[in-house]
């Protein structure tokens, strides 16, 4: 049976940094029907912009391939998926590690997953070495029900 | 990324107003290295007030910057931290080595 979601995008383009830009306002804009706030929206950005570079410098170390990118909007959730043909992980739980990086000499921070893992609710790391990777992970968008409320009272308030 | 030196207080300033990440902070850094070796001043500063995107990249760049500053005899520290910079740099810890300055100009 096919899971049951309300919208669904999918995105593919080569694995060039100058596309990261691209993959995290693509999927910015997708999200903004969810109504997220400000940060939320940023949270959400941010963390497709670690997951694409990881492919990017990492998966494919600056060769070509190709990054695929599909979100999924779910009643009040997003599920991004971002995977790649690269050269895998080879030990997922230390590359989760804070601070722990394979290229220092870029000055990465090896900051990639602790941002992704807190910035999102859930986030699903999937390798196989040779293969390629693939990066799961959700959020759930909160209700802006308040803030509606209050702009509804200044609006009656107005009127009167 | 704007440049300022001043002169006085031989300090260099770095506003940055573009988005942060793996892609434009290789200019940046470029950019940065050159102008602190140009000017060796005794403070560099960045500024992040018109910064509308950072992801991990922006904490390589500072560190990087703050390791090179300091082998010419430079103090390092950054400035207007925006709510989502504050964030990523609260999470990487960087924030207990290098100051966050007021930039009175």
């Amino acid at each position: 049976m096919k899971e049951q979601v309300d919208n669904e995008m999918k995105l593919e383009f080569i694995s060039k940094a100058s596309n990261e830009s691209f993959a995290r306002i693509t999927v910015a804009a997708f999200a903004a029907q969810l109504d997220p706030s400000i940060e939320e929206l940023a949270d959400i950005k941010t963390a497709v912009s670690e997951a694409v570079t990881n492919c990017i410098i990492h998966a494919y170390e600056n060769r070509l391939g190709v990054v695929r990118l599909s979100a999924k909007l779910k009643e009040n959730e997003i599920i991004i998926e971002i995977s790649d043909h690269g050269k895998g992980i080879e030990n997922i739980e230390m590359a989760k590690e804070p601070l722990y990086t394979t290229k220092p000499n870029l000055e990465r921070s090896g900051m990639g997953f602790t941002i992704m893992e807190s910035f999102m609710d859930d986030v699903k790391i999937e390798s196989v070495v040779g293969l390629g990777t693939k990066v799961t992970m959700s959020k759930k968008i909160k209700k802006i029900e308040e803030n509606t409320q209050e702009e509804d009272n200044m609006d009656f308030i107005t009127k009167e | 990324m704007e440049t300022k030196f001043y002169e006085k207080d031989k300090l260099l300033v770095f506003k940055i107003s573009e988005e942060i990440d793996d892609y434009s902070v290789q200019k940046i850094r470029r950019k940065a290295d050159y102008e602190i070796e140009r000017y060796m001043p005794k403070e560099v500063v960045f500024d992040f007030d018109s910064v509308t995107f950072m992801d991990s990249a922006g904490i390589g760049l500072v560190i990087g910057r703050y390791k090179f500053a300091n082998m010419l005899g430079a103090k390092l520290g950054v400035s207007n931290l925006t709510p989502s910079v504050q964030k990523i740099f609260d999470m990487s810890g960087i924030l207990k080595l290098i100051p966050v300055v007021d930039l009175v100009l």
